[in-house]
Parts: structure tokens; sequence; C-alpha cells
């Protein structure tokens, strides 16, 4: 594929062992920067693993063999020396279901800022509006920031994540089908916030739904038992299959 | 319910449901009742002391003397409250570290043999880490006290509260690995996203959503060292004082109760006392159950 967009992220023969499973086999692929690229495949097919390499959360399987290269601003993650904690604070994750920390809801999005060594009360006030906001939540809790995040409902608990992942100020936001539990009006939120985010972020975005990729992708990587099938910008592959499988996931999923 | 089930089921499966039913109702209601019934009968064989002396005089009262018609319980509660609060002390820091490591840290055949481990402790006859107190610890702590240069005998508060710690560990532990183990593992992919090290999540977010866990734990393990006896009562020295420190004798209210019913040799309210002292022992153990109760509610994530 041509990219004209530089990359953020490169990776270069990436596989990942399971015990008994090949999950991701000589993964080659550039993410463009600020841009939404959508990962695409059946159930099964490794996009979660991907993406979970992508911040060094496969450290977490010991079972789990990873090799190859992952490069973000040139910089390889996947070598064992780097600072996992750095590398993480340049992605943030949106997963299938929220996980709000059991805290405030002030206090989750201040989390990321404390780690970051950002602890002065006026500075941590406003960088948590601030995010509040970019996540399109801050009209709805502001008037009770320090009840428990676990009392938001399924919706406003991943918007919080968003803005949880948007505090520490990362390049790329990794979600994972983040808005599979979600009511149709908080689908449609958290969709509208990609499309703004991505003029500041780069998205890397995991999704079933063929529409939703339509709806927001710019670029689209199909994914097959571990292997890239066809990746592209998004009307090429979603319009204009070249590969038989992804002809067939794509008729098969409208 | 139960009459919809009347209609559908005939003969010999009606009635066997019926049997069932009633025979879980009669056990939900014997498992309620119990309790109060323990209650009242103690009540009951304790009033003749509370209608001699008034219920402070019991409770505060230090000299105690039977012959004499004296019975302060003060020492025995002081007693308990020790050792229990030492065996606290020992397990609970213990359990939740050794928890933490084994759930976080090890890798998951390490729990695999754990588990057994845990059982076998669980298992182990209550009298048996009394004899293990008394040829092992005892020699340890009267060691320890005359490096401290206190003379000591080693049957002591501190050795019953030894003994207790390892006693309830199997307990706590048990249900400390449960709580660990139970955390959602997205969770702790959320902490470790946003770039905080592995003993951070820990710290900041396992510890605070399995707060309610552990206390749970915790007072599991007050409750077995409150109520413990043959153990504590073969290596706590059985002398009623209050300790002036932990190298010395002290008597828990079980072992006052264990060491003497049966031998009141018709002493004048000696037996009554007795059940004063069996009451006050399920007063207290209820009471901390309702107090850990309330902090396990409050904070229920
Ligand atoms: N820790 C692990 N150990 C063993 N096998 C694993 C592990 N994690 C993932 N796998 C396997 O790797 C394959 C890909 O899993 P992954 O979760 O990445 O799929 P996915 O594309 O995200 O699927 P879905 O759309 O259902 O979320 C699956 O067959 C899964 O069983
Ligand atoms: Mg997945």
């Amino acid at each position: 594929m041509v990219m004209t967009e530089t990359p953020i992220i490169r990776i270069r023969d990436l596989n990942v062992h399971a015990p008994d499973n090949h999950i991701l086999k000589n993964i080659h692929l550039d993410i463009p920067k600020n841009k939404i690229t959508v990962l695409l495949g059946p159930s099964g097919c490794g996009k979660t693993t991907l993406l979970k390499s992508l911040n060094r959360l496969t450290d977490l399987y010991p079972e789990l063999k990873i090799k190859g290269n992952i490069y973000i601003d040139d910089d390889d993650i996947l070598h064992p020396e780097r600072d996992v904690s750095q590398i993480r604070q340049k992605m943030g994750l949106l997963s299938q279901r929220p996980y709000p920390l059991p805290m405030s809801i002030f206090k989750n999005v201040a989390y990321g800022l404390k780690l970051k060594g950002i602890t002065k009360k006026d500075e941590v006030e406003r960088r948590v509006q601030e995010y509040l906001k970019k996540a399109a939540l801050w009209d709805e809790v502001k008037d009770r920031l320090h009840s428990s995040a676990e009392q938001l409902s399924i919706g406003q608990q991943q918007r919080l994540c968003l803005a949880r992942g948007l505090a520490v100020n990362p390049e790329v936001i990794l979600a994972d089908e983040p808005t599979s539990a979600l009511d149709p009006v908080s689908t449609q939120m958290i969709e509208h916030q990609f499309q703004e985010l991505k003029e500041e972020y780069t998205i890397v975005l995991v999704t079933h739904m063929l529409r939703q990729a339509r709806r927001l992708a710019d670029y689209v990587v199909f994914i097959y038992y571990g292997k890239i099938i066809e990746h592209g910008p998004v009307n090429e592959v979603l319009d204009n299959p070249k590969e038989e499988l992804t002809k067939k996931y794509v008729s098969a999923g409208v | 319910m139960i009459s919809a089930l009347k209609i559908k089921q005939t003969g010999s499966r009606f009635w066997v449901d019926r049997i069932s039913t009633t025979w879980m109702l009669a056990g939900l209601f014997f498992i309620l009742v119990v309790p109060f019934a323990i209650f009242l009968g103690l009540l009951i064989k304790a009033l003749p002391l509370l209608y001699d002396q008034s219920l402070w005089a019991i409770l505060s009262g230090t000299e105690w003397s039977p012959m004499r018609g004296n019975f302060g319980f003060l020492p025995f509660i002081v007693g308990s409250v020790l050792v229990t609060v030492l065996a606290v002390c020992f397990s609970a820091p213990t359990s939740l570290m050794a928890a933490i490591y084994i759930t976080q840290f090890a890798p998951k055949r390490f729990l695999k043999l754990v588990h057994p481990v845990i059982d076998i402790l669980a298992g182990i006859p209550s009298v048996i880490y009394g004899v293990w107190g008394v040829l092992t610890i005892i020699p340890l702590v009267a060691g320890l006290a005359s490096w401290f240069g206190i003379s000591s005998t080693g049957y002591s508060i501190l050795a019953g509260g030894i003994v207790l710690a390892v006693m309830s560990t199997p307990y706590v532990l048990n249900m400390l690995i449960e709580v660990f183990r139970s955390m959602p593992i997205g969770l702790k992919e959320a902490s470790l996203s946003l770039g905080s090290t592995y003993w951070e999540c820990i710290k900041h977010v396992l510890l605070r959503k399995g707060l309610s866990g552990i206390l749970a734990a915790f007072a599991l393990g007050v409750s077995n060292a409150l109520g413990n006896t043959i153990a504590v009562l073969m290596v706590v020295g059985n002398r009623v004082q209050f300790p002036s420190n932990v190298f010395e004798a002290g008597y828990p209210i079980p072992a006052l109760i264990a060491n003497n019913y049966g031998e009141m040799m018709s002493i004048p309210l000696y037996d009554s006392a007795l059940m004063f002292a069996a009451l006050l022992l399920f007063v207290m153990v209820t009471f901390f159950n309702f107090a850990s109760r309330y902090f396990i509610q409050k904070y229920e994530v």
C-alpha cells in the first residue's frame, strides 16, 4: 500500500505465539498519523492481541511469546529495556467494556496525572475539566465529580475511560470495540468524539461493525486468522476488495 | 410459586417436593433460631450473677476469687483482646502480602501448589497446633524474652498470639486469594495502560477494589482468634492478671470456661459466672461481626 502520510507506528515481522496457537503471523503494517485506522476481522483472528502488543499489555500474559519490532516514533517498544510505563503513556486504551478505577470520577481522570507527577491542585483541576470536556462528559458529571465512578451508566463510564486515557496526553488511542457494550446514543457520542479527536491523535480502532468502519475509518486493515489479508484506504478495501476473503467478509457483514 | 408446582406435580413427586420444601424451611428456621436460643440460654443461666452484682462491677472488676464471690472479668477481657490483636497483627499483613504475591507475581502453577498446603493447614486439629506451640513456640518466646532481659517461662500472650496467627492464616489467606483472583484483568490493564507500574496498580487500584473483601477476610481471622480455645489455652499461661508485657501470661475467656467448667465444686454463683463468660464471648464476637459488616458494606464498590 502506498502511504502518503508519515506513519506513527511501524510494525515489522510481528509474530505472537501462544503455547498451542500462532496468534499473529508476520504482521507488517504502518499506521498513519492523525488518521483512524480500523482493524477488521472475524472473532478470534487476533485483533485484540495486536492492539495489546502495541502498548505491551501482552506482558501481562507470560504464556505469550512475541517476536519482531514495533516502532513508535522510531522507538522499538518491544525492546526489553524500554520503560514500559512511558511507552504505555503514549497510548490511551479504551477496552471493550469500561473499567472505571475504584475511585471518584475526578480521581479517575487525575490518576494518570498523578502518575505523571502532576499534583498541583489548580492544574489538576483544570486538566480534569479539560479532558472531561474533550470526552463530552463534563456537563453530565460536573456536579458530582467526587462521587464514585462506578455509579455512572456504562456509556458514561466509557467516556470517562476516554477522558482518563486522554489525561496522560497520549499520541495514539487504542480502542478495542469501544462501543460494543453501549446503546446507540452513547455509541454515536463516542464515534463523534473520535472524529474530533483524530485532529490531535492517531486512533487505532477494532470493530465488528462494518458500518462503524465505514463511518469512521480512513484506513482499514482486514485480518484473518492472524494474517493481514488486505489493507488500504477505506473505500478501496470495503468497496473494491481485491482478496476473496475480504470480499466474503464484506458482503456477509454489511 | 408453590401452588403452581402443586398443580403440575402429582403423586410421589408432589410429596417429595413438599417434604423437601418443608425440610429446607425447617433448616433455615433452625439456623436463624439457634443463635437466639444460645443467647437466651446463656442469659438465663447468667442471671443469678447479674442479680447479685451489677453488670459494670462484673465487667470492670479485676479480682477473680470464686470462693469469696469475686467475679471480676476485666483480666479475661484484656487477655482475650490482647491475644487476638497480636494474632491479627501477625497474620493480617503476612496473609495480605502472601495473597498478593501468589495471585499477582508468582507463576500460575504456584497457586496449584499453595491450595493443598492451605487445606492441610486448615485441617490440622487445634490441639496439634497447641502441642506444636508448647514444643517450639514456648522455648522460642522464652529465649526471645531473655534476649530482651525479661524472665519468662514462654507461656505468654505472645505465644498465644503466634499460635493463633498461624492457625487463622489459612482461612484468611484463602479468602484473600479469592478476593484477588476475582479481580477483573481489565482493571489491571486499565491502570497499567495509563502508565502505572505494577506496584502502583496494586496499591491504588487492586487494594482499593478489594477493600471490602480484605476487611471481611481480616474479620474472619479475628472471629476465629477470639473463639479459639484449646491451642491458646495450652500456651498462654492461664494466670489471672494484667500482663504488663507480651511475655507474661494471660487468661483469655475461652480458656477460662474450658479450664473450669465441670469443676465448680458447688461454689455459689461460679456456674453462673462461667455462663456469663460464655455470654460475654458470644456478645463480643457478635458485636464484632456486626461492626465489621458495617465497614465491609461501607467500602463495597
Ligand atoms: N493469553 C492467551 N493465551 C492463549 N491464547 C490466547 C491468549 N490470548 C489470545 N489467545 C488466542 O488468540 C486468538 C486471538 O485472540 P484475540 O482476543 O486477539 O481475538 P480477537 O480478534 O480480538 O477476537 P474478538 O473479535 O472475539 O475479540 C484466539 O484464538 C485466542 O484464543
Ligand atoms: Mg477482541
